[in-house]
Order: structure tokens, then sequence, then C-alpha cells
């Protein structure tokens, strides 16, 4: 993966149904593409949060779609990264 | 046994819809728009037992559009209810209607039993995987318990920040289910509004003055502020003129010095024009939207952009910024003013009111009932400021948006963001529930009208202050106009073949029908048809020729405005074909 056109979104939201839905498809509906999601209830007594790792690959709109994204009620916080050393770059051998 | 049996049943326990309509009662809800279904029964069933008044629609859709023109007249959350399938398929319309123009309503529609989810069980739909994109926020209910913490949340999320639509899709079974409840929660209601940064104002008045040709753009979000009266206070003690977007006709009265009226597609030519020269935007509460910015690259080409709005994503959204502040605009603009001093702009007001005057807007046909502008004055000329004003999506919206004298905020309501034929006759229907005080003008088109028609009943039934106004020429006018001026007037599917009696279509639903084309005195009788109380059609026939100008080209510049003059030559065309 070329580091330079992929960011990484960390997103920590309310492990409610729907969450996924609600996330996909706000990047959906605003085509903009998700190159990758990975998804897992935060390891915790309650599981009452889950962590969403988004690849996403443009840079251009991403700042608004950071604002659409804390706009959903069942996202609680998003934060930025970079892809290097990220949970992508890690898990690639599972995508050959 | 089981307990049950044996200890007396406790009186707090009841039903998930029981609980429902307890905590809808107590959010201070009085009226409910809907229609009851299998799915939703006992829904209905707590009802009738309720304080509630329910206002029985006649198809989903316009339960969704009364509940709309409550929300829109009153500014509060109000809720409508459907059964599941297409129940709750055919409210999606109006529920996305109030996404895009910011509306709160609730819409709660009933469920097939948690245990035939997934079955494809009769008239089971995903309604949550349909609501989903077109709500704020909506839910699924799992469980009896999850509505005291699911309906405060539904009402504080559809009032705060940028209001919006909420929905709520009940299982049967959770309706169903008995609990025991202790305490009801609080009601919910809006949220304290995002912290002002009170650092950036005063750069942005070092903006302002430093401008020399500033244009305030005033939109929805000052009207749902409550900010009316701080805008003018802003815009009069900085003397800088006003577009209003379609959604804040009314922020300022029509007649006001520095109204220049509503901006973009069917702007007046002066308004467009004084965009072009102006060096300073100042949008405040408005999204940018396309029917209002014409061809982004090319709008306000001289000037900078200041930008206030609640919805941080629409900071950057369509325009960049050089000065963005994320607030509610009413409380910008009070903290704005406490540090104003007041100025003057001589020659820049002497410059506009000079565009002003050399590219009026030309309302052809004022003296003339029969034409369009002239049955809008004429009835402007019978009526005061007390009334609302609606309409349903067309060329009649556009006359009116440009004609009626709109002078106070919250008279105007209207579909601008999803421009939905059928919304004007519902939305009158709930602002006349909400404001009972107030009379009701829907001007209306025969195309638009049709869409919703069955719910002239149901103003019938309440015996509503409503005037259903019908600028009628037989066709779909504006796709007509659209096809005459970009499609080399080749006419399709545009004109209805069978005449429809709209006067008689009214009497048959059990209200008041006129034609003042068969119409002796048409203007008296006019006149006594809008001041009688209770619910009337006004039809009006009009040509079918008539066209809305100025006209931007869908995707064109504002400044590239098609007059009527330009074009005379392909509407005798048209009168031809």
């Amino acid at each position: 993966m070329n580091s330079k056109s992929f960011s990484v979104l960390k997103l920590t939201v309310n492990n409610h149904p729907g969450v996924l839905s609600h996330v996909c498809g706000l990047f959906a509906r605003r085509s903009y593409n998700l190159e990758g999601v990975m998804v897992r209830p935060l390891v915790d007594k309650t599981s009452q949060q889950s962590r969403m790792w988004l690849l996403v690959n443009e840079e251009d709109r991403l700042q608004q779609l950071i604002r659409q994204t804390e706009k959903l009620i069942d996202v609680i916080k998003v934060e930025q990264h970079e892809l290097a050393g990220s949970v992508f770059e890690q898990t690639e051998g599972f995508f050959v | 046994m089981p307990d049950s049996a044996i200890e007396p049943r406790t009186s707090i326990q009841i039903s998930g819809s029981q609980l429902l309509i307890q905590l809808l009662e107590r959010q201070g809800v009085t009226h409910i728009s809907g229609i009851p279904g299998g799915a939703n029964l006992p829904m209905y069933d707590a009802l009738t037992s309720s304080s509630i008044k329910h206002v029985l629609a006649r198809h989903e859709q316009g339960a969704g559009f009364i509940a709309q023109g409550m929300a829109r007249a009153s500014g509060e959350a109000q809720v409508c209810f459907a059964s599941s399938g297409p129940g709750a398929s055919n409210l999606i319309t109006a529920v996305a209607d109030a996404k895009l123009d910011s509306v709160p309503i609730i819409a709660i529609t009933g469920q097939v039993p948690q245990a035939m989810i997934g079955t494809d069980a009769f008239q089971e739909i995903d309604t949550f995987g349909l609501m989903l994109p077109i709500t704020k926020h909506n839910w699924m209910v799992r469980s009896a318990e999850e509505l005291l913490e699911i309906i405060p949340k539904a009402f504080e999320i559809a009032l705060s920040g940028r209001p919006g639509p909420v929905s709520i899709d009940i299982p049967k079974d959770v309706q169903n289910q008995l609990i025991e409840v202790e305490t009801l929660p609080a009601p919910g209601k809006r949220q304290p509004n995002p912290k002002l940064d009170e650092s950036l104002i005063e750069p942005m008045l070092c903006k302002i003055w430093a401008a020399k040709r500033p244009i305030l753009m005033i939109g929805g979000g000052i009207i749902y502020a409550g900010a009316t009266e701080a805008l003018r206070q802003f815009a009069e003690q900085l003397d800088i003129p006003a577009v209003q977007t379609f959604m804040g006709l009314g922020i300022l009265p029509a007649d006001h010095p520095l109204s220049l009226g509503m901006l973009g597609m069917h702007g007046a030519p002066f308004t467009n024009l004084i965009l072009e020269e102006c060096d300073l935007v100042i949008g405040l509460g408005v999204r940018f939207d396309d029917r209002a910015t014409g061809k982004v690259t090319a709008f306000c080409p001289k000037a900078k952009i200041i930008h206030v709005d609640i919805d941080h994503s629409e900071i950057d959204k369509i325009m960049s910024s050089v000065l963005s502040i994320r607030a509610d605009v009413g409380e910008l603009l009070e903290a704005a003013n406490e540090m104003l001093e007041s100025s003057t702009r001589p020659i820049w007001r002497k410059r506009v009111d000079q565009l002003k005057q050399n590219h009026p807007l030309i309302l052809d046909g004022t003296d003339d009932l029969f034409r369009p502008y002239g049955a809008i004055k004429t009835i402007a000329s019978l009526l005061d400021d007390t009334v609302n004003i609606t309409t349903d999506v067309g060329q009649h919206q556009m006359w009116v948006a440009q004609a009626y004298p709109i002078n106070r905020p919250r008279q105007w309501v209207s579909s601008g963001g999803l421009g939905t034929m059928g919304f004007g006759l519902p939305a009158a229907i709930g602002m006349a529930l909400a404001q009972p005080e107030r009379k009701v003008i829907c001007f209306s088109g025969d195309g638009s009208l049709m869409m919703n028609i069955q719910e002239l009943a149901t103003a019938a039934e309440h015996n509503l202050d409503i005037k259903i106004i019908i600028l009628n020429n037989q066709h779909l006018g504006l796709v007509r106009q659209q096809q005459t001026l970009f499609y080399d007037n080749n006419l399709s599917s545009v004109k209805f073949q069978s005449k429809v009696d709209f006067a008689l279509t009214a009497q048959a639903m059990g209200l008041k029908g006129i034609d003042l084309g068969a119409s002796d005195k048409p203007i008296a009788a006019l006149e006594s048809a809008l001041l009688e109380h209770g619910p009337c059609v006004i039809n009006i026939p009009i040509s079918e020729t008539e066209m809305v100008f100025p006209m931007v080209a869908p995707g064109g510049a504002n400044r590239d405005m098609i007059h009527g003059d330009m074009v005379e030559g392909e509407i005798a065309e048209g009168d031809k074909a």
C-alpha cells in the first residue's frame, strides 16, 4: 500500500445494533470510498463501546467526512491516524 | 402457580404502548397525525385514553407532512404514526423532506413482532434501514424498557443543534410487553448550543468593517434560531444589504430598505447582479444550496466568504470561507450586536439602489387576476400579515416566493430542499392545527395538488381555515418551462389530457370549492371565499405558456439569467404547439 495516499480513521462508537450501518451508510451516500473496515467491541467488562477502524484514500473531502461522521449520534470520537503501523498494515497478509 | 396469579397486579404495570403515549404526553405533544394498521394497533389502543388528539390522515405521506406543518409553524417537535410495511414506506418522503429542510419531526412506526423480523412476514419492511439515511438518528426498539431512554432522546436530538427528523420503529411485541415503571424520565429538550468562540467575533467584525461592498446572505438557520430581531439590528447597524435564501424568506420584511429579496435560480435580476459585485458575503444560517448559488465556481466571483452555521459539517462543504464560526446564529448575532459600532456605506448603498432601479424584478400581469402575479398580488391585497402562507412545488411556488410579501418569520412554509410536490395541502393542515387563530393560504398547482389531494377530506373533517389556491394551467408547468427553454420546446408528457374539475372535487370531499374561471364576479367571489372561515378550494385558470422569470439554467452561473423578453419568440412557438 502506498502510505501517502491512505489515511486511517479511528472511531469509538456505541456498541448498538445498527451502528455499522450508520457509519458505512454515511460514507456510501456521500459517495466517499471506504477502502477497508475493521470493527470489534472494545475489550472491557461491559463491551458497551466498539472500535471501528476505517481505511480511506481521498484527501480532499476527508475533513468534510470527518465532520459528518462526528455528527452521528452513536459515534463518540473520531481520530485521524497514519497508515503506518495501523491495523490495516498489520493485516495485509490476510487480503492476498 | 406462577407468582403473578397470587399477587394482585400492581397498578404501575403498563404496556409498551401505554408507556409510549405517556412519554409523548409528558413531551407536551397535543396532536399526532397518522394512520393505524396491523402493526401499530396497540399504540392506537393506548391513544384512546390519552389527552392527545389524533388527526387521521388519508395517506401516511399526508400524516408526515401534517406533522411537518405543525413543526414548521411552531418550532416544536411533532409526531406522526404509521404502521409497518407500506405505512412506513409511505412516510419516507415526508421524513426525507424534513431532513433537507431541518424540521423536527418524530416518525413512530409499528413493526412486525421481533420473532418474525427477517422472515419476510406480512407487511414487514426494513424500516430501520430505510429511515437511516434520511434522519438525524433512528432506532429499532428492542424492549419496552428502552422506550424510557429513546423517547426523550428522540425529542432531544430532533430539537438540538440543527433540527431534523428522527424515527423510531417499534415491534408489536414491544408495544404489548408489560413492564413495571417506577419513575418516568424527564422530557427530552433542546440541548445547549455548541459554545460560541467569542474570540472570533472581533476578527469577523474587522473583516466586515474592512469590506467595501459586503452582503448578508441570510437563511433558515436564522428563523430556527429565533434570531430575526438580532439580525435586523445587525444589518441596520452595519448598513449591509441582505439577500434571503428561499428558506430565509420573512427574516426581513419584504419592503425593508436593506432587503434584496431572494437570490438564485429565480431571484430578482438586481439581487443576482449585486452578488456579482460584492466583495464579502456573510452567510448566516445558510448552506449554499445549488438553487441559491447557481454554478458554485461563478458564485460571488469577487467576494470572500464568512460562514456562520450551527452545523460544523456545512462549513466549507460547498464554499470555502476565510472565516467560519460554528455557532447558533442568534447567540453570535447577539454577542456581535454588543460590540458593534454603527456604520454607514453610502457609496455601496447607492450602487445597490442603482442596480435595483436598473434591473428590477418584472412582475408581468399584476393587474390581471388570471395571470400568476395578478392572482398572487390580488390575494395578498385582500389579506394581512397574520395569515400563514404555504405552497406546493413548481412554478406557482416560485411566483409566490418572488411576489408574495412575506413579512415575518415562520409565516412562510414551503418544501425547499427536497422540493416535494404534494407538500402544500397536508402542511397547511398542520399549520392550521398548530395555529388555529391564523388563516392558512396554500398556493398550489394542478399537478402538485393531485399528489396529496386525498387530504382535502382531512381538512374538511376538521373544518380548518385553509384556502387552497390552484394556479391551474393543466400542465406540469415548471417541467413544461424547462422543456420549452432547454429542450427546444419538445414538450413531453407535461399536459394533463383529462381536465379535473377541482371545485367539484372539493365539494365531493366535503368542503367548499369554487372556480373563478366560471364566475361572473371573480374578484368578489375570491374575496368572500378568502375572508370567510373554513376550508375552500379556489381554482384560478392560467395559461400554460406562463413562465417564471428570470431563470438561471440548472448548473448555470447566476449572472446568466434568462429573462422573459429574451425568449418571447420561443414562447410564441410554444403557443402553436
